[in-house]
């Protein structure tokens, strides 16, 4: 089958419910996107598809025909997306890092669907992005930093 | 050959020398790993850096070079897993040879520990022991590009001076790039280390400064930093293994012909199990080969396999819990401080109080779980993996292929997480073994989140008792602690069932309190399972012991906590850990780093003014005290909870005081506080490994809660202890802000609430 990806058309011949993660991970050696629960629980492999986050260790290729995946690697192609790349690096958001493509694109989709999120808004977005380093305070702050540069440049 | 020797100690990583000595030396563990007996018994004792595996290394041509446009490379020995050593340690050299940190590249040491000293990350060392070395490094680099200079000039060497990549000569204002006297400074003899100048304090460009560039900052945003789990070699295949389900247990027979009708799916083999102690070694299994890892784990789904039940296989930890609870409850056991006549005294005393406190087995969970790729050959092995201890990769690797260490190279990516769990390479071990198997393929060999929960070096399982009697005044005569929980040893030495010196140097014998009468006791628990180490090990039991039986006096007799609590520490002194029984000291010399009551003290006051202490709080809100001392830096903490709805316990806000002596990195000291509150957190609210019948009733993050940012603190002040003096010794970091949260937030809970938890995780209990 045929995988758009960050603008991209990738052939993949794998059995349909392989999930988009080891897909982008051991098929296309798209590593910036992580594992690490396999269940949906963790949200270190965020994606978007079409748009929407989504736990792409949980979802499988086929529910991406016809759809565009965004990674980790292409979220700089969004202002929104380049903003909280900055606001991360501002604040040395990271510890270890791993789970951080994950936060990234997720606090990308929060922003652009909430541009003024409170932190109510931020803490029920964010949730489903475990850190195990705890740098979930820094996180909140990135986004509200994110926000306000979005809101100043536009 | 003390090398040799030193590397086997290196294997079981934070335990002592001595102990590795008194406990080790004549177990299974030589042969295990492959390596030949033990002679610096009768070594004078050595401490610090000095104590560690294969010591340290402080030569500039090992760790710097210089290319001819000015880059400085700088080698990084030490792993980064999230605390900021690639940053920092290099940071250091940088600072001391006048390098403009903007054309600085950091590379990553392989494994070997006899060219770049101990490499073993772990016990919040790496600043302590080679904030020295580094400026070494560092000032060795900046005089032999002085002298270079000197020598293009033929000048002295004392009209030089190397100031931000360039070396001046002020007199005729000449100046020489670093790019362009490096080669002919590369040449020159390294300064002995009698000659070195160091810079002064008031000359630090980074050195203590504040800075938030990571050196792979940028990396990580864009999805581009490399780790374990990225690898990729030509020709790779990947697997999985079906672990057996208890310790101990073994494999008899598998079917796999539903597993090679999975797509992908290349093969299956078996590796041996080892029977206990488990030491480094794997676990044992089914492994499932594939041409990804989802085919691999579809593969491993489909096996039906026969396990023999080992003597783990009936571990129930709830009727364990009672057992040790049993023992904490009656005296005996390994007395490991007596002061004074306790029994004497709570016989003779009316007014008294005791309380048994329970923590459960956690699993380190960190977000990369336990991944290796590697490259058998017929003479050599490489590997790539997230390790902690790439030594320890080495030597375990070595001995299972039947290699000699230099036959064997490990290549450290960065880690996804550490917390202990990847101080252990059994991971690495399994790869090693599957690629040799499979002819020499290159195999990736990841570990999936159930493997990590089920079958983690899991931290032990406590039950901690105390006892005090108190006078007419209202102040404490007696002080009674039983601790009982299987010892890291017991990995080590099954017959192990005593807690090691270095666990009960872990907030149980190192209690300053000025009292009468002390009775320190650890009665004998047995091993059920592997037991490792968790960030801050031992502290997260005996603190919580400790420090929430503290604010329960205090409230038995009537009295402010944090009044009480200092009054217990007694006056400002510095103890020699000696005198409290305390062997271990973190490995550190007892003149150097004694028990020093005044910085306990400090950041008590400290923390308690940051918080305001004693404010006036709303219904169902209430702050709690802790303070702990560890890996030789002090901890006070302040933690403030609002139980919500139906029993939910919220926190809005945590103060926490460290003293960690010099700061190089201080923005990197702060955000491991900050994590260190969020993991404790994470335990003290949400975490918990029980076992039945030998396994774990947890898998994934379903089952094994940990913080979210919905339930993590909501609000964290991390207060760093100012100091000036860089000749003093230096504390760790990542480790000491743990321990004192969950007492301090159960201690939090009793004054929202009025009901004391004395058994981890909180999570329902508050429930009506």
């Amino acid at each position: 089958m045929k995988l758009n990806i960050n603008g991209k058309v990738h052939s993949v011949d794998l059995p349909m419910d392989t999930p988009i993660l080891w897909t982008l991970r051991d098929e296309l050696g798209m590593t910036g996107t992580k594992f690490g629960c396999g269940k949906a629980l963790c949200g270190a492999c965020t994606v978007m598809l079409d748009g929407t986050p989504i736990r792409s260790c949980s979802t499988p290729i086929s529910f991406a025909e016809n759809k565009v995946i965004t990674t980790i690697e292409a979220i700089s192609e969004q202002k929104v997306g380049q903003a909280v790349q900055q606001a991360w690096l501002d604040i040395a958001v990271p510890q270890c890092g791993y789970c951080q493509s994950g936060q990234i694109v997720s606090a990308t989709a929060l922003l652009r669907d909430n541009p003024k999120p409170s932190d109510q808004d931020i803490d029920n977005f964010m949730s489903g992005n475990i850190c195990r380093c705890g740098t979930y305070n820094r996180i909140r702050e990135a986004i509200k930093v994110a926000a306000k540069n979005l809101e100043a440049t536009s | 050959m003390i090398k040799t020797n030193a590397s086997l100690a290196e294997q079981i990583s934070n335990i002592s020398r001595r102990d590795f000595i008194r406990g080790f030396a004549l177990t299974g563990l030589v042969l295990a790993v492959g390596i030949p007996g033990v002679s610096w018994a009768a070594d004078e004792p050595k401490f610090g850096r000095d104590g560690m595996p294969n010591g340290w290394v402080d030569n500039p041509l090992v760790f710097v070079s210089i290319a001819e446009d000015g880059t400085v490379t700088i080698v990084a020995h030490r792993s980064e897993m999230g605390q900021g050593v690639r940053t920092s340690l290099p940071m250091v050299v940088a600072d001391e040879m006048e390098a403009d940190w903007s054309r600085v590249n950091v590379v990553q040491a392989y494994g070997d520990e006899q060219k770049f000293g101990n490499q073993n990350t772990d016990g919040s060392r790496s600043m302590r022991h080679f904030f020295m070395p580094m400026r070494n490094v560092g000032a060795a680099a900046r005089m032999m590009l002085e002298t270079a200079a000197a020598a293009i000039w033929g000048v002295p060497v004392s009209e030089v001076k190397a100031i931000f990549h360039e070396v001046h000569h002020e007199a005729t204002g000449r100046i020489l790039t670093y790019g362009e006297v490096a080669q002919a400074a590369a040449k020159l003899a390294v300064p002995a280390r009698s000659d070195l100048v160091l810079k002064t304090v008031d000359a630090f460009r980074y050195i203590g400064k504040q800075s938030n560039k990571l050196i792979d900052g940028a990396n990580i945003v864009e999805g581009k930093a490399e780790y374990g789990i990225d690898v990729r070699r030509d020709g790779m295949v990947y697997a999985v293994v079906a672990h057996p389900p208890a310790y101990g247990d073994t494999l008899t027979s598998y079917d796999d012909s539903d597993t090679l009708k999975v797509p992908g799916v290349l093969k299956t083999l078996t590796l041996a199990s080892t029977p206990p102690p488990a030491v480094f070694n794997p676990l044992g299994g089914v492994v499932v080969v594939a041409t990804n890892t989802w085919a691999a784990i579809k593969g491993r789904e489909k096996l039906k396999i026969q396990w023999k039940s080992g003597p783990n296989a009936g571990y129930v930890t709830e009727t364990f819990r009672k057992e040790m609870e049993k023992s904490a409850t009656s005296q005996g056991g390994k007395i490991l401080r007596s002061v004074g006549d306790v029994y004497k005294t709570l016989a003779e005393t009316e007014n008294k109080l005791q309380a048994s406190y329970y923590i459960p087995h956690l699993a380190q969970a960190p977000m990369e779980p336990p991944v290796a790729t590697a490259h058998y050959q017929d003479d050599f092995c490489e590997l790539w993996s997230s390790i902690q201890n790439p030594q320890a990769g080495v030597d375990t690797v070595a001995h299972w292929l039947g290699f000699k260490p230099e036959q064997v190279k490990v290549n450290v990516t960065l880690l996804g997480g550490g917390f202990g769990r990847k101080s252990k390479p059994d991971y690495m071990v399994e790869a090693a073994l599957v690629s040799k198997a499979l002819g020499g393929k290159p195999v990736k060999l990841t570990w999936t989140r159930e493997d990590d929960i089920q079958h983690s070096y899991f931290h032990t399982v406590s039950v901690e008792h105390l006892e005090a009697a108190f006078d007419d005044n209202r102040r404490a005569t007696a002080w009674l602690h039983r601790t009982v929980a299987p010892s890291i040893s017991s990995t080590f030495d099954a017959s192990s069932m005593n807690q090691m010196p270095m666990e009960a140097s872990m907030g149980v014998v190192n209690v300053p309190f000025d009292l009468p009468n002390i009775q320190l006791e650890n009665p004998a628990a047995a091993p059920h399972t592997r037991i490792g180490w968790y960030r801050s090990v031992a502290n997260i039991p005996h603190a919580f012991g400790v420090q929430s039986f503290i604010a329960e006096m205090a409230h038995h007799v009537g009295r402010d906590h944090k009044e009480f609590l200092i009054e217990l520490i007694g006056k400002d002194r510095k103890i020699d850990p000696k005198t409290l029984r305390d062997e271990w000291n973190y490995g550190e010399s007892p003149e150097d780093y004694p028990l020093n009551t005044g910085r306990m003290h400090a950041v008590i006051e400290h923390v308690t003014n940051k918080a305001n202490w004693g404010k006036k709080m709303a219904a169902n809100t209430g702050q709690g005290l802790a303070t702990h001392y560890s890996f030789t830096s002090y901890v006070a903490t302040v933690v403030e909870v609002a139980i919500v709805g139906d029993g939910e316990v919220t926190v809005p806000r945590i103060d926490i005081a460290i003293d960690c002596g010099p700061q190089v990195n201080p923005e990197r000291i702060r955000s491991q506080i900050e994590g260190a509150c969020v993991m404790g957190v994470s335990l003290a609210l949400f975490s918990e490994i029980s076992f039945t019948n030998g396994v774990a009733d947890q898998n994934n993050f379903d089952g094994y809660e940990v913080a979210r940012m919905n339930n993590g603190p909501m609000e964290i002040h991390v207060h760093i202890m100012p100091t000036t003096d860089y000749d003093a010794p230096l504390g760790g970091v990542g480790e000491p802000g743990m321990p004192p949260i969950a007492p301090a937030l159960c201690n939090a809970i009793f004054a929202a609430t009025g009901k004391r938890i004395r058994s981890l995780p909180v999570r329902y209990q508050l429930e009506s």
